[in-house]
């Protein structure tokens, strides 16, 4: 089976993430870049598909020079090769833009799933897996906390506001992942030391048969007219509780008009 | 005036409209006539709410097979009726079906899309908090239609009547849809408290509550307040409460006028999920833990005395 797993660098978790006064774009020069957390678990889940059915997993990132790191990451997880689009043309490329670069890069080359992850944590919009799908004209398995493969059948829960849906579909499919799906391996010092020699990929807008003028910001189908932080809330009331805490949040409540 | 399609959003469990999507409708009808797409059953029941809240028209699909496949059918049917209609704008709800298709439906017919919008102007100019409420960001869409995803309890519905008429669209299910199949629905849910999206308070409880029996505890101030009840994930992975109580980055986004959060540290993901709500109150026996700095109002204490003696007062002060 060939599997892909496309992964993105973000800003690290904690790090406090701000819009760059020059193009509204996030500022990622400001933090540390990281895997971006689901994506983690997305490798995870490529890889033990990989382990139980036999085949190579791909890592695909669109990203900047440093997203190399994360390209590497993933490989010292286990994965096989990479293919890094990196592009200067790409900076500040929407959603659209986004999916399609990912869907050019994927196309053709026979991968039977696309594992994503459900979420980024600096975009947050949940949307890429779906417009891949949709590109690529394969069947959607999304926001799955479980997957089996058997033959080209592939099932998976897909988390929903009452519990779970059983959805099935056919390879190729694209998958994309909840973080109750698995516990993510950490990288171990020999798989660090492999990482170094796996194959990785480095491909141009133009190497994918886009036109550099279809992504960027200036391609964006939506546009940050302006932004600002919002004033950080005034400091609450902290008490300890001497016995009378619960009455004390009831005094605030009414004091509130909840009750 | 132009046409604005609003998808409807339903109650998993009765069916009929949910708040969202009057919601919904309050936006639309700054951009222009709203007229409803709704999946399934009770959709001409639902008419005259929808025309309450100014929809001119609903748009019925029914037939379980276009319910047996997920979103696809949902794009199909947008893509359809925004050539008819010549629509300017598609309001959808902020949920995970709503962003897929929002997403498949940009991607189809060449829009822009904006996700979890919490506001949108007369001139489609979409307000977005980012990065955890720290920042607000005003955009909009610049090629195609208006694509958005609204953020469940952003904004008051507002009722503006109007005469609702039921049109039934007559759909198949495509090439597309069939590639996905939902075989089996399974309800993990407890009922009978209001939904966790678009309750006015949630009450939450985290690893401090102990195991499923402390949940309890949680249950009963949540009952005395009419709230809906959430966890952190560290509850969740547990197993002390169902998965799809989960507040967080990858649970719920909440909004609520009140969050009372018991036994939560506070983690980042934690607060993803919940940092927009208007007021915040916080259990917590350690004075450290990161969710005081959210806190409105905060007790450092042991949950298992302060949420039963505030269940007992809000009771005794009701009755
Ligand atoms: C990819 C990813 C996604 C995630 N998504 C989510 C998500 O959607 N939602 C989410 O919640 N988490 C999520 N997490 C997990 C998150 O990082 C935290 O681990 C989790 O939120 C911790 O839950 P908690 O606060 O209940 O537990 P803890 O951090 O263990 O905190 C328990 C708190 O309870 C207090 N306490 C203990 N006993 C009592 C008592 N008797 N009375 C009062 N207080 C008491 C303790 O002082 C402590 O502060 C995610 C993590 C990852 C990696
Ligand atoms: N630039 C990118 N390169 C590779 N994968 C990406 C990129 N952006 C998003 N993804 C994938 O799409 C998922 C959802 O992202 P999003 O729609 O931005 O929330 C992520 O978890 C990744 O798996």
């Amino acid at each position: 089976m060939k599997i892909a797993v496309c992964v993105k660098q973000v800003p690290d978790t904690w790090a406090e993430k701000t819009l760059s006064a020059e193009d509204s774009t996030l500022d990622r020069a400001a933090a540390d870049g990281v895997l971006n957390e689901l994506d983690e678990y997305a490798v995870e889940e490529a890889l033990q598909l990989a382990e139980a059915h036999g085949g190579e997993v791909t890592v695909v990132s669109m990203g900047p020079e440093r997203a190399a790191e994360t390209v590497r990451k993933a490989l010292s997880m286990g994965a096989d090769a990479g293919i890094h689009v990196v592009d200067d043309s790409l900076h500040g490329s929407d959603a659209i833009a986004t999916s399609a670069v990912l869907a050019a890069a994927l196309d053709g080359k026979g991968f039977d799933l696309i594992v994503f992850g459900s979420e980024s944590t600096d975009a947050r919009m949940s949307v890429i897996p779906a417009m891949v799908a949709e590109r690529l004209g394969i069947a959607q398995l999304t926001f799955a906390q479980r997957v089996s493969v058997s033959g080209s059948d592939v099932t998976i829960e897909r988390v929903t506001d009452y519990g779970f849906d059983t959805v099935t579909g056919s390879t190729p499919a694209v998958i994309s992942v909840v973080e109750k799906i698995n516990e993510p391996r950490y990288p171990s010092f020999k798989g660090i030391m492999a990482a170094k020699k796996k194959p990785v990929d480095t491909v141009t807008v133009a190497d994918l048969g886009l036109e550099a003028a279809t992504v960027g910001q200036a391609a964006a189908w939506s546009a940050v007219q302006d932004f600002a932080a919002r004033p950080p809330k005034p400091a609450g009331t902290v008490v300890t509780d001497e016995g009378d805490g619960g009455s004390r949040i009831a005094a605030y409540l009414t004091e509130q008009k909840f009750i | 005036m132009t046409t604005v399609l609003v998808l409807a959003e339903r109650d998993s469990s009765n069916g009929t409209a949910k708040k969202t999507t009057l919601e919904l409708l309050t936006l639309a009808r700054r951009l222009g006539e709203p007229q409803v797409v709704w999946f399934g059953d009770q959709g001409s029941e639902a008419a005259s709410v929808l025309g309450e809240y100014g929809a001119s028209a609903v748009h019925v699909v029914g037939g379980q097979d276009m319910a047996d496949h997920p979103v696809v059918p949902i794009v199909d049917v947008l893509q359809a009726l925004v050539a008819e209609l010549d629509a300017t704008a598609v309001l959808v709800p902020s949920s995970a079906d709503g962003k897929e298709a929002a997403g498949r439906l940009a991607v189809r017919i060449g829009s822009g899309v904006i996700t979890d919008a919490v506001d949108i102007s007369e001139s489609g100019v979409a307000t977005q908090s980012v990065f955890g409420g720290s920042t607000v960001v005003h955009s909009t869409v610049t090629h195609g239609i208006g694509i958005y995803t609204v953020r469940p309890n952003s904004v008051a519905p507002e009722p503006a009547p109007t005469t609702c008429g039921v049109i039934e669209v007559d759909s198949t299910v495509s090439e597309a849809a069939k590639s996905a199949r939902v075989v089996e629905r399974t309800v993990a849910g407890k009922g009978g408290r209001p939904e966790l999206t678009e309750a006015a308070v949630v009450v939450s409880g985290g690893r401090g509550v102990g195991g499923s029996e402390g949940f309890e505890v949680i249950e009963k101030l949540a009952d005395s307040l009419g709230a809906a009840v959430g966890a952190s994930r560290a509850a969740t992975d547990a197993g002390w409460y169902p998965h799809q109580y989960q507040v967080g980055q990858t649970g719920k986004t909440v909004s609520p006028q009140l969050y009372i959060a018991n036994g939560i540290s506070g983690a980042i993901q934690h607060r993803a999920g919940m940092q927009t709500s208007k007021v915040v109150v916080v259990v917590n026996k350690d004075a450290e833990a990161p969710l005081f700095e959210l806190a409105d109002f905060g007790v450092v204490g042991d949950l298992f005395e302060v949420v039963p003696q505030l269940t007992d007062e809000i009771d005794s002060r009701s009755n």
